[in-house]
């Protein structure tokens, strides 16, 4: 193949890269979308029973990326020398077509408002000397009712089943008394409630907190949406979170959004296309296109375009500026440049209730985004004023569908043995009697914690691999400690025999070998100063602004509220002002 | 009636998804004939003789034999282990493998060189020697069971190294793989009679639980079915 010329060119094939190819093609443009994994079908790969193997599945990563080829570095502290995650684990990016969004688990959050000007309003609340020294705190310089009637968009494209508290500034529902105003109602109404979930709802009701239907992308009834593809009900297999969806009821790229898309003649989708890098012309203002490597010939091509879009999972956004030479890279030291700046990831820690015997939780019965939560602790929903530090979480019952070796191998919980002798009965009381609440909270952004490139290990390509210096801080941890205390006494509300509450410990250092979650943000983040973010409010490079940077990379902090919502509104946000302005003239939306 | 197994293996698997599985009377004729071809002891094909002793003797103690059932070793685990060392996994092909190889904070993670099958290979020569050197017998296959368990214990807690691998390294990827062993689907060898989810009370590929959401707190009430179509 040669070179050859396209409208604009999409990399990765996840819902910020699909939905920005939908969105382009249906502007008129040709599209071409590389995605470096394989092509993944429903109908072949998730098929039933094949798809629900736990070996296969979770456990041996079929649907995650393959370290092998590329993975990241990882260290906690700057005098410290990064090394490999060289075994999937804390995080698990996910490969081929759909991405991560094939394999996630569907809770399909909007966004706290509070959160897009954290900075600001937590200054308006408790002064500038509030935000501790090193904390990069920032606004995302775009309003929630700029984002609403995206965010209502992506729902309808996804088929997400929630409960409304108000709509239009009516209370119409008993959903999250928390959540922003709607300009319309789910499209599906919540998902049913698990036993481990209305057990929470009630006790949690009882100590005064405000439960909710968690919003979830599985779908509760059947569903058509605007692009005219179907998904089925949800039968709570307990296969969402690390498989595809044999029912068709979890959103996914593949399910709503590639079917429509494959129709269009102006779409071509590439899969073993990896690409290397980003090319610029000799001022670094413009790209003229990306070199992808074919995975199948082991060929270099090059594909000229007008546009390009940067949307693959958000430390590869990140990692592919780098390497391209968008943008200046963030220095710590000299605390210049932005490349790189605020990267940031979730608290998250998890908290076991034992009921009585008679008491069966069916941990296997789930769907990954159902489940009930309580957003009294998250956000600014609460005051930080007596307790000196900055975000918060939601806590829940999220049910997604405990398969038997990730429970067998991360053991009872509690002080029970993790093998021999007393296993077997620990093991058996908590798959069938205990459950789970986790505090799925924020993360800061710091100075010290940031992406580059690494200077000794290389990808299976000969290029640098990214560098993560990452590290909890005493704002995180206390944030944590704070709000899962406040589980404790909806625990014993439920009538818990016993439990164990899951925190970070002080001076907790952040450990690559436990799964965590896979909510990374930031690095490539969005903003109005051109010096401390990478992006503009439409997500388009300060630097080169034919280049289009999406995904959770755009994120100033981690939110409380997992991201996927939040992505595909900014998907959304930035493409209709691709289309509406950028398209009539293109150059930089905003003057730097 | 005799067919090849992969043809019997897909017939079953075709029927498990559709409902006509589910009032076919005679599908336990079916498990039952596939159970059958695993009869025979199964034969190592990466282990060695003395470490498939020692890994059957230490499958049985990290899940032992009691009251709930059989031990690992009696479930499968080996078998389980010795297929994986010849699958992509075990040759280390899902990790990145490449140099050069630091040794860090432990929170940073595996930085070995070896994959799988040569962390096992290294380590359960140096775990034999260990034995003979600490205990008077020739190797941990040999030890009694408690002595057994103490050894494994002192892997997991103890800083000593077992050749170039970090004994608490090894016992982990030992555990962790009994443990797959024991719960996977039995098409992975381990998991004999569908004994682990037994255990636990995971139905297994049944994967429908539409009349299941909430039913108060009751038991699931059916028994678990493999992929092939095995039940119990």
């Amino acid at each position: 193949m040669c070179a050859k010329k396209v409208d604009a060119v999409v990399i990765g094939a996840g819902w910020a890269g699909s939905i920005l190819a939908k969105e382009l093609t249906e502007a008129g443009l040709s599209v071409v979308m590389l995605e470096r994994g394989d092509e993944r079908a429903t109908a072949v790969e998730g098929d039933y029973p094949s798809s629900i193997d736990e070996l296969r599945g979770a456990i041996r990563h079929r649907l995650f990326q393959n370290l092998s080829q590329s993975t990241v570095t990882i260290r906690n502290t700057l005098d410290q020398e990064a090394l490999p995650y060289r075994r999937l684990a804390a995080f698990l990016p996910g490969e081929g077509v759909g991405g991560a969004g094939l394999h996630w688990s569907g809770v399909h959050f909007r966004v706290a408002p509070d959160d897009l000007a954290l900075r600001t309003n937590v200054v308006a609340r408790y002064g500038k000397g509030f935000i501790p020294e090193g904390m990069n705190l920032q606004d995302y310089g775009v309003t929630y009712e700029e984002l609403e009637p995206f965010f209502d968009k992506a729902e309808k494209v996804f088929g997400t089943s929630g409960e409304p508290y108000t709509i239009n500034g009516k209370v119409v529902g008993k959903g999250n008394r928390f959540a922003p105003d709607r300009s319309d109602a789910f499209p599906l109404p919540a998902m049913g409630e698990v036993y481990s979930a209305s057990l929470f709802r009630t006790a949690a009701a009882s100590v005064g907190y405000h439960p909710y239907a968690l919003p979830a992308a599985n779908a509760s009834a059947q569903y058509t949406n605007p692009y005219g593809v179907q998904m089925g009900p949800c039968n709570f297999c307990g296969y969402c979170s690390g498989y595809d969806c044999y029912m068709y009821s979890k959103a996914s790229p593949n399910v709503n959004i590639l079917p429509a898309l494959r129709q269009d003649s102006k779409f071509t989708l590439i899969t073993k296309a990896h690409v290397l890098k980003v090319n610029l012309d000799a001022d670094k203002k413009k790209a003229t296109g990306v070199t992808y490597l074919d995975l199948r010939t082991k060929k270099q091509v090059e594909l000229d375009a007008d546009l390009v879009i940067i949307s693959a999972f958000q430390f590869h956004n990140v990692h592919l500026m780098l390497l391209s030479g968008i943008g200046q890279p963030y220095d710590p030291k000299q605390n210049t440049g932005t490349v790189g700046r605020n990267f940031v990831y979730q608290t998250i820690t998890t908290s076991r209730a034992w009921l009585s015997p008679k008491q069966y939780t069916n941990l296997f019965v789930g769907a990954g985004g159902a489940g009930v939560a309580i957003d009294d602790f998250n956000s600014m929903n609460f005051d930080h004023g007596p307790l000196g530090f900055v975000g918060g979480s939601p806590v829940w019952v999220n049910q997604a569908g405990v398969k038997p070796i990730a429970a067998a191998v991360g053991g009872p919980g509690g002080k029970a043995p993790t093998w021999g002798e007393g296993y077997k009965d620990a093991m058996m009381d908590t798959y069938r009697h205990s459950l789970t609440i986790d505090a799925h909270g924020s993360n800061m952004a710091y100075r010290d914690v940031y992406l580059d490139l690494d200077p000794t290990y290389t990808n299976a390509y000969g290029q640098a691999l990214l560098r993560m210096t990452f590290n909890w801080k005493d704002n995180d941890i206390r944030m944590n400690q704070y709000v899962v205390g406040k589980i404790e006494p909806v625990i014993k509300a439920m009538g818990a025999t016993r439990y164990s509450l899951g925190m970070l410990k002080d001076g907790e250092v952040f450990d690559t070998r436990r799964y965590q979650t896979t909510h990374l943000g930031g690095g490539a983040i969005m903003g109005s100063d051109p010096k401390t973010s990478c992006v503009n409010k439409y997500l388009q490079s300060w630097d080169v602004s034919n280049v289009f940077v999406i995904g959770a990379s755009a994120f100033p902090q981690g939110m409380g509220y997992n991201p996927t919502g939040m992505v595909a509104a900014l998907a959304y946000w930035a493409a209709y002002h691709i289309r509406t302005t950028y398209l009539k003239n293109p150059g930089p939306m905003v003057q730097a | 009636m005799k067919l090849p197994s992969s043809t019997r293996r897909n017939f079953t698997a075709g029927l498990l998804g559709s409902t006509s599985f589910w009032i076919y009377g005679g599908h336990k004729v079916w498990a039952d004939a596939l159970q059958a071809e695993s009869g025979q002891p199964y034969q190592p094909r990466y282990f060695t003789a003395e470490e498939w002793r020692f890994l059957n003797a230490a499958c049985a103690r990290i899940f032992p034999a009691d009251a709930h059932g059989p031990d690992a070793a009696a479930l499968g685990a080996p078998e389980f282990i010795d297929r994986q060392m010849n699958t992509p996994y075990g040759h280390g092909e899902l990790w990145y493998m490449s140099g050069p190889f630091r040794s860090g904070a432990p929170n940073l993670g595996y930085q070995l060189s070896l994959p799988p099958r040569d962390l096992y290979r290294q380590a359960i020569e140096a775990a034999n020697a260990y034995v003979r050197d600490q205990h008077k017998a020739h190797s941990f296959a040999d030890l009694s069971a408690p002595d057994q368990t103490a050894v494994l214990k002192a892997f997991e807690q103890g800083k000593m190294m077992l050749g170039t691998v970090p004994a608490h390294t090894f016992f982990e990827q030992l555990r962790q793989n009994t443990l797959e062993g024991v719960f996977s689907d039995p098409l992975y060898g381990g998991n004999k009679g569908l004994a682990g989810w037994t255990l636990l009370g995971f139905p297994g590929a049944r994967a429908d639980f539409m009349d299941w959401v909430n039913q108060k707190g009751a038991p699931y009430p059916f028994g678990p079915v493999s992929i092939s179509g095995e039940t119990a």
